[in-house]
C-alpha cells in the first residue's frame, strides 16, 4: 500500500490514466494557444505600434498566479479540467506571441522583398515564407510553453483533484506518503523531458536547411541582436521575456 | 508559378483542417467539462430503479474520504450506480456542489453544517441540531438519519503548552482566556472565518490569539505544527488518532460552541433512489465514535487504502 | 461578478491593513521570500554563468542543466520538500531557487559569450589578466542582458512564491489559498492584484538599476 505505483483509490484513476490526463490537460492548451498566437502574431507584425502594449499586457497577465485564475474560473466552468486548461492556454499564448513576432521579424528584408516581387500576398507570405523561417524561434517558444504547462497542471490538484499527476501531491500530504510525491515529481519531469525532446526533433525535421548543431544559429542570432537597428531576436532575449511560469 | 499555386492550395487545405480540428477539440472539451453538471440536473434521473449515477463526494480530509467510500460501497451493494468525487475542498465549496446537484451524497457533520448555514443557531440537543438544519437547508437537499458517531471540532493544545500553563483534562477553552494572546492557534484556512472557528471562539469565550496559522482541516499539517510547537493550540477533530499518539490535550467546550457533530449523510433528494436511502440509513445505524476512530487509525496510522478499510468494515457489519 | 469591485472592496476594507494577516505584513513576507530566493539563485547562477561565458565552454552542459531544471514541476517540488522536511521556509526556497537558476544561468552565459570580441582582444593585448577582462570589460558590456536574466527570474519568483501559502507560510499567496477554502473571491482577487503589483515593482526596480548601473556608452549602443 505504500509502493511507488500504488495509487490511492481516492484519485479514481490508474497511474497511466493520470499520465494521459496530465498530457491532455497540459498540451491541449499549448496547441490552442499556438493556434491563437499565429493570427495575433501576424497582427503584431503588421501593426507595429500594437506590439509594445501587447507585451505589457502579457507580462502582467503572466505574473498572475495560476491558482488565482483557477479559483475565479470555478464559478463559470466548475471544478473541471476546463478550469485548469483556460489559464494554461492564456499562459501559452503569452509565451508564444513574442516567439512568433520575434521569429517573423528576424526574416531578412530581402526574403520578404523577393516574396512580394513574386506576387505572394500578405497572408500567404506569412504562412509560406515567414513562418517556416521563424520555425526555430517558434519551437523555442513551444518548448518553454510545454514545460511550463506540464508543470502547472499539478496546481489544479487544489481545485477538486483536477491536477492529474498533481493529485498525487495532495494525496501525499493527506496520508503522509512521500513516495506518492516522488512519483508525481519524477513522472512529471520525465513527461516534460520527453515532450521537449519531441519538439527538438520536430524542429530538426522542419528545418532541414539548419546546421545540425544549434550553437552556430544562436551565435549568429545573438550577433544580429547586437547589430544596430536589429530587433531583439537572440534566444536569450526570448528567454528573458518568455520565462517558465510556475505558480 | 504553377508549382507555388499547387503548394499553396494544399497548405491552405491542411491549415483549414488543423484549425477545424482545434475548434472541434475545444468544443469537445467544453462539452466534457459541463456535462458533469448538466446530466445531474435532470430530475427524471432520480428515483428510477438503478437509473442515474449517484455521485458521492467528500471534503478534503481523510475521514471525509473514508466516509464517502463507506457510503459509496454500501450504495453499490444495493445495485445503485456510483461514481466518486473525493477530496474536493472545504464545505464552503462542497455545499455549493451538492446544492446544484453535481454531488448526490456528501458525508456531513450536523452541528458543523448548521453552524455553516446559520451561525447564530445554538442547539441544545442533537434533535434540535437536525431540526435547525432542516429549516435552513435548500429545498432540494435533505439529511438522512444521523449516526451515533461524533467527530467534533475541538481546540487542542500540545503537551508542552499544557504543562507550561498547568492545563489538565478538566481544563476548558475558557481557561485559555488569559494566555491566548501568547499563543499561536492553527487550523484550516476556513477556520479563520467560520463560526465554528476563530469568530465563535471570540464571541463565546472572548479569546483573541496572538496569531492564526492556516494549515489543513485537522489533518497532518495541523498535527505536525502542534507537535513541533509551531502552533501551541490547534483545531483538531476528536476522532483524530494523532491526539493520543502525540499526547495532545483536548480542551472541554462547556459553552458547546462546537455543538453536536454526528456523522450524517447530506443528499440531493431527487437523485438518490429509495433503496439508496435505506442503504445509507443502515450504515448510520451501525456507525459509532469508537468505530470511526479505529477506521481512521487504519487509514492514517497503518496507511491502508480508505476504500479497502471501508469495504472490510462494511462486510464485517454485514452491510455488503 | 465584477473583478474591479472585488479589488476595490478588498483594498478599502480596513481590516485587511492590520495585524499578522494584514496587507503590509503579507507583502513584507512575500518580499523576504522573494529576495532570499533570488539571492541564492544569483549566488549560484551568476558565477557559473560568468565563468562559462568567459571561456565559452560548457554551453551544452548548461543547456542540459537548465532544461532539466525547467522540467522539474515547481508545485511538486514544494510538496515533496514539505513531506520530507516538514514546516519551514526551506521547502519553499528549494523550488523557487530551482525555478530561478535557469534564466540567470543561461542569460549570463549568453550575455558574456556574445560580447563584442574586439575590445576583449584589445584588453588581452594590453596585458590584462583574464579575471580583470571578465570583470572590467565583459561584465560592463554584458550587464544589461545579465540584468534582464535576473529580472525574469525575479518575476517568476514573485509570482510563484504565492504557493508558499499552501504549506502554511505567509506572503500574498495567503489571500489566494485562504480565499479558495473560504470561498472568498475578494481575497483571491486581492491576492492576485498584489502579486501583479509586486511584479510591476520588480520591473520598475530593474529599470532603475539598469539606468544606474549600465554604462551610458553601452546603453546608447544597445538603444541605437
Amino acid at each position: 500500500m505504500n509502493g511507488f505505483f500504488d495509487i490511492p483509490s481516492d484519485l479514481q484513476s490508474s497511474y497511466l490514466g493520470l499520465v494521459s490526463t496530465h498530457l491532455q490537460e497540459a498540451l491541449i492548451p499549448v496547441f490552442v494557444g499556438f493556434a491563437l498566437a499565429l493570427p495575433i502574431g501576424l497582427l503584431c507584425v503588421r501593426v507595429r505600434w500594437l506590439y509594445p502594449p501587447v507585451l505589457w499586457i502579457t507580462t502582467v497577465l503572466y505574473a498572475i498566479p495560476s491558482l488565482a485564475f483557477f479559483v475565479v474560473l470555478i464559478d463559470y466552468t466548475g471544478l473541471s479540467r476546463l478550469t485548469v486548461m483556460i489559464p494554461l492556454t492564456l499562459y501559452s499564448l503569452v509565451i508564444l506571441v513574442p516567439s512568433v513576432v520575434d521569429g517573423v521579424r528576424s526574416v531578412p528584408e530581402e526574403t520578404n522583398a523577393a516574396a512580394a516581387a513574386m506576387g505572394i500576398g500578405l497572408v500567404r507570405r506569412y504562412v509560406q515564407v515567414q513562418l517556416p523561417i521563424a520555425v526555430p524561434a517558434i519551437i523555442a517558444g513551444l518548448r518553454v510553453a510545454a514545460a511550463s504547462s506540464i508543470s502547472l497542471v499539478s496546481v489544479g490538484a487544489l481545485i477538486g483533484n483536477q491536477g492529474a499527476l498533481g493529485n498525487l501531491l495532495t494525496t501525499a500530504m493527506l496520508y503522509q506518503r512521500p513516495a506518492l510525491a516522488v512519483n508525481s515529481v519524477v513522472t512529471t519531469a520525465v513527461l516534460a523531458v520527453l515532450v521537449d525532446a519531441l519538439l527538438v526533433l520536430l524542429r530538426k525535421l522542419l528545418t532541414p536547411w539548419q546546421p545540425p548543431s544549434d550553437r552556430k544559429v544562436r551565435r549568429t542570432a545573438a550577433r544580429a541582436a547586437d547589430a544596430p537597428g536589429a530587433t531583439r531576436t537572440s534566444p536569450t532575449a526570448g528567454a528573458a521575456r518568455a520565462p517558465e511560469h510556475v505558480s | 508559378m504553377s508549382n507555388v499555386t499547387i503548394a499553396s492550395s494544399s497548405t491552405r487545405t491542411s491549415a483549414t483542417y488543423a484549425v477545424s480540428l482545434l475548434v472541434v477539440a475545444a468544443v469537445a472539451l467544453t462539452g466534457c467539462g459541463s456535462s458533469d453538471s448538466s446530466d445531474k440536473d435532470d430530475p427524471l434521473q432520480g428515483n428510477a430503479e438503478g437509473g442515474g449515477t449517484v455521485v458521492v463526494g467528500s471534503n478534503n480530509f481523510p475521514e471525509s474520504i473514508l466516509l464517502a467510500d463507506i457510503y459509496g460501497e454500501a450504495l453499490k451493494s444495493k445495485g445503485v450506480k456510483v461514481s466518486y468525487k473525493l477530496n474536493i475542498g472545504s464545505r464552503e465549496t462542497t455545499y455549493g456542489l451538492i446544492k446544484n446537484g453535481t454531488l448526490t451524497v456528501l458525508p456531513e457533520y450536523n452541528g458543523a453544517l448548521l453552524a455553516y448555514l446559520n451561525s447564530k443557531a445554538d442547539p441544545k440537543t442533537a434533535e434540535e441540531t437536525t431540526k435547525g438544519i432542516e429549516a435552513e437547508l435548500d429545498s432540494k437537499l435533505t439529511l438522512l438519519e444521523s449516526s451515533k458517531a461524533q467527530d467534533k471540532d475541538a481546540v487542542a493544545v500540545n503537551a508542552a503548552t499544557a504543562k507550561k500553563y498547568n492545563l489538565t483534562e478538566k481544563s476548558t477553552i475558557a481557561d485559555l482566556a488569559d494566555i491566548a494572546p501568547k499563543l499561536v492557534i492553527g487550523g484550516s484556512p476556513e477556520f479563520q472565518t467560520r463560526h465554528h472557528g476563530l469568530p465563535g471562539l471570540k464571541d463565546d469565550y472572548g479569546l483573541e490569539f496572538k496569531s492564526f496559522k492556516a494549515l489543513d482541516a485537522g489533518g497532518p499539517l495541523t498535527v505536525a505544527a502542534l507537535k513541533s510547537n509551531n502552533i501551541q493550540a490547534g483545531n483538531i477533530f476528536t476522532t483524530d488518532p494523532g491526539i493520543e499518539k502525540n499526547q495532545f490535550l483536548v480542551l472541554q467546550d462547556p459553552k458547546n460552541l462546537f455543538g453536536f457533530e454526528n456523522v450524517t449523510p447530506l443528499v440531493y433528494k431527487s437523485d438518490l433512489p429509495a433503496k439508496g436511502v435505506s442503504a445509507l440509513n443502515a450504515v448510520s445505524a451501525k456507525l459509532d465514535t469508537e468505530t470511526l476512530i479505529e477506521l481512521n487509525s487504519e487509514v492514517q496510522n497503518k496507511k491502508k487504502d480508505p476504500l479497502d478499510v471501508a469495504k472490510t468494515w462494511l462486510s464485517s457489519e454485514g452491510l455488503i | 461578478m465584477n473583478v474591479l469591485n472585488f479589488i476595490e472592496s478588498f483594498f478599502t476594507n480596513s481590516a485587511h491593513w492590520r495585524g499578522y494577516d494584514g496587507i503590509p505584513q503579507r507583502v513584507w513576507e512575500h518580499i523576504q521570500y522573494s529576495v532570499a530566493a533570488l539571492s541564492i539563485a544569483a549566488a549560484v547562477g551568476l558565477p557559473i554563468g560568468l565563468v562559462t561565458g568567459h571561456t565559452g565552454r560548457g554551453g551544452n552542459a548548461l543547456a542540459f542543466v537548465s532544461a532539466a531544471a525547467r522540467a522539474l514541476p515547481t508545485f511538486g517540488l514544494l510538496v515533496l520538500m514539505f513531506v520530507w522536511l516538514g514546516l519551514g521556509v526551506l521547502p519553499v526556497m528549494v523550488p523557487l531557487v530551482v525555478l530561478a537558476i535557469p534564466p540567470i544561468l543561461i542569460t549570463t552565459y549568453e550575455a558574456v559569450r556574445t560580447v563584442d570580441p574586439s575590445p576583449v582582444d584589445a584588453a588581452r593585448g594590453m596585458g590584462m589578466s583574464e579575471g580583470k577582462i571578465l570583470l572590467q570589460v565583459e561584465v560592463p558590456a554584458a550587464l544589461q542582458l545579465i540584468l534582464s536574466g535576473l529580472r525574469s527570474a525575479a518575476i517568476q519568483i514573485v509570482s510563484t512564491a504565492t504557493i508558499a501559502a499552501y504549506v502554511s507560510l505567509g506572503g500574498v499567496g495567503r489571500y489566494i489559498v485562504d480565499g479558495l477554502y473560504q470561498r472568498n473571491y475578494e481575497k483571491v482577487v486581492g491576492g492576485a492584484t498584489l502579486t501583479a503589483v509586486l511584479a510591476l515593482l520588480v520591473l520598475v526596480v530593474f529599470w532603475a538599476v539598469g539606468r544606474g548601473a549600465v554604462s551610458p556608452g553601452v546603453r546608447r549602443r544597445r538603444a541605437a
